[in-house]
């Protein structure tokens, strides 16, 4: 069928350029009389259908103006009075579904009228168009990025809640960890020619030991000794926040920086998904690695000790675990975990002086959301906001997507102030 | 080193616009969390709805400016109580992460490409929306002396400027003395307490954010006029900080306080940027340290380190009592 | 024991000493509160009535769920069900502002002083209907002067009645534990409630100061307000409390007068079982 198609669609090609040859040729003698003129066309689609309803307007000489539809046959004609050259253009938007310009850039076709009495045919080929994403499509590729984002927050977010509830500090400077990681990430790799391989990891070491073991040893243990007030902690971390962006911005520069491999890796197309094998390989170990997080709180001594601290610090004091030690792990773990997810996004994205304010709202939203405090929270919430954020460019214009995740934040906030697994406060 | 041109800058910063927009922006914290314990981190969100109420009506709906301040009121009331009326009732940190999420809705919608044609998208508004306002100015032209210098529209916006300061810091001095005053800060102690004698804390609170919320939007009429521009990312959170860093600098808590703490604060930076700007054009600080148009970069890092420091070693800033802090108490 | 006659303590001749036994003037009624937290339940009165003009003691092992019952009455939390009344107005949803507001006016285990205010201050807060404290008014000084003034007299007649009167520009952060806890009830009495609940005022208050304290209780009866007030220290309740009521887990277990409660065979095993080795006089619990 597809053969004698294109052999019937080749025969008419054919056709119409011996004809466009000829046809002068053959009418060579001059009628300079008022001859009818017109320029027409006939629109068919990549199966060979008529296409009607199409529209087609005609600008020309001495501005003339024009505009047609094809009818039932596809067909469509503009008379024309004058020689000179005409410009005419197709609407695509009148196109249906699936069909499109095979070359997109041939819209307008420009014809110079040389000779009136010959009527000149106006190519526009038709072909199978770029698929218009379904919905369906759509759907599942935003689900598969909103589960990839909802990873990068929980890596971010696992950490935030732990300190949350291990000292109560709401850290504001959580986001430097990620654009340190990532920032080292890329002058490991592009400044001391590193390959990415090596050098990610070793990013993610250097974030465990500068911002979690060196962070909390320096600054947040003293203050912890001297008793500094949670919310006077709390304006701390912002000045830190402030101070490290403004830092980063000072020695990289304002640019997204991208790293020397695998920036523009290929998609690969699996059914409905489009995905890079980075981004897979990434998503893979910060699920090993949230695994792994999850198995040391539920299973290692270390991890049990730091839930019973989160859950009640004084009576964990009291059982004898010693709490300085426990609060010195968990920023050592949440400090890894966000390292990653600054790799992860910079690996995928690049890496900006940006990328941590850029993220806080979103992992607050994360932990508030799941419920402040715990870490299984934090996972879902995570998972919610990252879906929320991706999933509402269906509905909404991209550049307003974590306005939506935001507003979900305050809504639940209204609803359900203890957050999805948060436990309700006794008041009194 | 021109040592007098630095002073002349520094001097003019220091009772200059900034030091006006900051000082009012740090009125309304001092009366949001100075006075009544309220965690609000988007007093920028106050501002950017001062801002963009002064130059929308005027641009796009060619309103008189008189009425575009009557509108910019009425908005920040309205932000005020969507803020409040969800988060009041909960804890502290509530308030701030739900605060710090409806100011960075404020920006993203302000600069968004689908309100581009009201709002002016990230590029934001510029034009003459201010005429109103500078055609009062009786200066026909600026001041020039050794210690001062200012355009003739920054002096007006300034000797305006200053008036609403003083006017806005001698209603609150009259607020904080008077039984309402005492009020807020029992609410800034202890809510249960308060309940126990029969006060709806509830309202109160309410009442203390729309306050602070409207001082705020004050703030931001002064931004946009003075500029007659509007830009959507000078609202950010680092606007809100800036503005804490303002508060307890001068000790919360104090009425005359956020003005002193304006005017070091932008004494400081601008006299350090000076220093570092001279010193960079006349090579006394080596190019592959900073950059020219580095200089800025390194304004905000001291910013934020001076935070760090102002809480760490003197958090009750200049004017505090120590024991009067509310930084102290533990959340 | 001297008792001071008057229509607080005569009740008691009429009163069965039952568990949710009817009182001839109940100033509060309560009935089937529940409270449960997760799977526990905290608690769980069928009936209970106080009486007018009286002071009861709600006394019972640690855990039984009287600060939780106050926090339900007051309104400083939700039951998962029940009713209850204060001057037959139901209680039900009724915010704890309002509640205090009514009459009903509570202290707190944990002294809630407001110590960055002064002693004064913190009395004046306690006045109702304050003109200064609406906003636009406040604004206008000589709308409020007066009546601040007379708040003033008034704070500072109670605070000579409580010895706190050379305390009164002091922060209330550089008072004693006693003291605050003075303080506390001295506030409480410039609400000028019917009904006064004091939630363990003797917790952490030195001999003299206690003494102080009873007086005070006793100097409440007299005016004619109700006293409701659990407590640890039974020297105290057998000394002033007109009537008693006992809860253990979150169940009210027995009712009427101190020597009789103190005798039933359920009270002591409730005690004994809690804490074998308590030794119920005065220097038992704190």
């Amino acid at each position: 069928m597809a053969k004698s198609l294109t052999l019937l669609t080749l025969g008419r090609s054919a056709l119409l350029f011996l004809a466009l040859l000829i046809f002068p040729v053959l009418l060579s003698s001059p009628a300079q009389a008022e001859t009818p003129t017109k320029l027409y066309g006939v629109i068919t689609s990549s199966e060979d259908e008529p296409l009607s309803d199409i529209g087609i307007s005609i600008l020309g000489p001495d501005g003339f103006s024009s505009q047609a539809a094809t009818n039932e046959q596809g067909d469509w004609e503009v008379p024309i009075l004058s020689k000179g050259s005409y410009s005419i253009t197709i609407n695509v938007d009148d196109l249906p579904e699936g069909q499109a310009l095979t070359n997109p850039d041939k819209g307008t076709v420009k014809a110079n009228v040389f000779m009136l009495g010959v009527d000149l045919r106006i190519l526009f080929p038709i072909g199978p168009g770029i698929v218009q994403s379904s919905l369906l499509e759509r759907s599942a590729q935003l689900t598969l990025d909103g589960i990839l984002l909802g990873l990068v927050i929980a890596l971010a977010a696992l950490g935030l809640s732990l300190i949350f509830g291990t000292t109560g500090l709401t850290n504001f400077a959580h986001g430097e960890i990620l654009t340190l990681a990532g920032l080292l990430t890329y002058y490991l790799s592009a400044i001391v020619g590193l390959p990415v391989l090596a050098a990610a990891p070793l990013a993610v070491l250097l974030g465990a030991l500068i911002s979690g073991f060196l962070q909390d040893k320096y600054l947040w243990k003293p203050l912890r000794r001297r008793g500094t007030g949670l919310i006077a902690m709390l304006v701390i971390s912002i000045g830190l926040a402030i101070f490290l962006r403004y830092f980063f911005l000072f020695i990289f520069g304002g640019d997204t920086r991208q790293l020397p491999q695998y920036a523009g890796q290929a998609g690969i197309e699996l059914g409905l998904l489009s995905f890079t094998p980075k981004s897979i390989l990434t998503t893979v170990i910060g699920i090993l690695l949230i695994l792994g997080a999850t198995l040391w709180l539920l299973r290692t001594r270390m991890g049990k000790a730091s839930r019973a601290v989160a859950d009640n610090p004084a009576l964990a004091s009291a059982s004898g675990i010693d709490v300085q030690k426990v609060i010195r792990a968990v920023w050592i773990l949440g400090a890894a975990l966000a390292s990653y997810a600054g790799v992860i996004v910079t690996i995928n994205q690049g890496v900006s002086f940006l990328m941590g304010q850029d993220m806080l709202l979103l992992i607050f939203a994360a932990v508030t959301l799941g419920g402040l405090g715990t870490a299984n929270g934090a996972l879902v919430g995570s998972l919610i906001i990252g879906l929320f954020v991706q999933l509402s460019t269906l509905f909404i214009p991209t550049e307003l997507k974590y306005v939506g995740a935001l507003i979900v934040l305050i809504l639940i906030l209204i609803i359900r102030p203890q957050g999805i697994l948060g436990k309700k406060e006794r008041i009194g | 080193m021109d040592f007098l041109f630095i002073t002349q800058q520094t001097l003019s910063a220091t009772i200059g616009v900034n030091t006006i927009i900051f000082a009012l922006a740090a009125i309304g914290l001092n009366m949001h969390f100075g006075y009544t314990g309220l965690l609000n981190f988007g007093q920028a969100g106050f501002l950017a709805i001062g801002a963009y109420s002064v130059a929308v009506p005027v641009i796009s709906f060619g309103l008189p400016l008189w009425m575009a301040f009557l509108i910019g009121i009425f908005n920040s009331v309205i932000f005020a109580l969507l803020l409040g009326v969800p988060t009041l009732r909960l804890r502290a940190d509530y308030l701030a992460i739900v605060t710090i999420a409806a100011a960075e809705i404020v920006r993203q919608i302000a600069r968004s490409a689908t309100f581009n044609s009201t709002l002016g998208g990230s590029d934001g508004i510029t034009g003459k929306f201010g005429a109103d306002f500078f055609a009062l100015n009786p200066f026909k032209s600026g001041i020039d002396t050794p210690i001062l210098r200012f355009n003739a529209n920054d002096l007006w916006v300034v000797i305006t400027g200053w008036s609403l300061v003083a006017f806005i810091v001698f209603i609150m001095w009259v607020m904080v003395n008077s039984p309402w005053g005492r009020l807020m800060r029992a609410i800034r102690e202890d809510e249960d307490a308060v309940r126990s004698l029969g006060k709806n804390v509830y309202l109160y609170k309410m009442q203390s954010l729309i306050i602070g919320g409207v001082i705020g939007t004050c703030g931001g009429f002064v931004y946009a006029l003075s500029r007659q521009s509007v830009q959507p990312d000078n609202y950010g959170t680092a606007l809100t900080f800036f503005a804490y860093t303002v508060l307890i600098l001068g000790g919360a808590a104090r009425v005359f306080s956020p003005v002193i703490g304006a005017m070091i604060f932008w004494f400081l930076i601008v006299f350090i940027e000076q220093v570092l700007r001279q010193g960079v054009s006349n090579n006394l600080i080596p190019d592959w340290l900073i950059g020219a148009n580095q200089v800025s970069q390194i304004r905000f890092m001291l910013m934020g380190l001076g935070l760090m420091l102002l809480m760490i070693y003197r958090p009750q800033g200049i004017f505090g009592d120590r024991k009067e802090l509310a930084l102290d108490a533990k959340a | 024991m001297q008792r001071h006659s008057g229509s607080g303590s005569d009740f008691v001749e009429v009163t069965a000493q039952t568990p949710g036994s009817a009182k001839p003037d109940p100033i509060l009624i309560a009935d089937h509160i529940t409270r449960t937290f997760g799977g526990l339940t905290a608690v769980n009165v069928a009936h209970l009535e106080i009486q007018r003009g009286s002071i009861t003691a709600l006394i019972g092992p640690n855990g039984a769920g009287k600060t939780t019952f106050f926090n339900l009455l007051t309104g400083y939390d939700s039951p998962n069900s029940g009713s209850w009344s204060f001057n037959e107005i139901a209680l039900n949803g009724i915010p704890s502002h309002k509640v205090a507001r009514l009459g009903m006016v509570r202290t707190f285990q944990l002294t809630k002083a407001l110590y960055r205010l002064t002693v004064l201050e913190n009395m004046a807060l306690g006045a109702r209907g304050q003109k200064g404290e609406s906003l636009f008014t406040s604004l206008f000084p000589w709308l409020w002067r007066a009546q601040e003034k007379e708040i003033t007299e008034k704070a500072l007649s109670i605070l000579t009645n409580f010895k706190l009167i050379e305390k009164k520009d002091d922060f209330a952060a550089a008072l004693s534990g006693g003291q605050r806890k003075l303080l506390e009830m001295a506030r409480a009495l410039m609400v000028e409630p019917e009904m006064v609940m004091l939630d363990e005022p003797m917790a952490g208050v030195n001999p003299a100061l206690k003494q102080s304290l009873l007086e005070h209780i006793k100097d409440l009866r007299n005016e004619g307000k109700t006293v409701l007030f659990v407590e640890h220290d039974m020297d105290m309740v057998r000394e002033i409390s007109d009537w008693v009521v006992v809860m253990a887990q979150g169940e009210v277990i027995a009712e009427g007068t101190p020597t009789s409660v103190m005798k039933n065979e359920q009270v002591i095993e409730a005690y004994l079982g809690a804490h074998h080795d308590v030794d119920l006089s005065a220097e038992g619990k704190k």
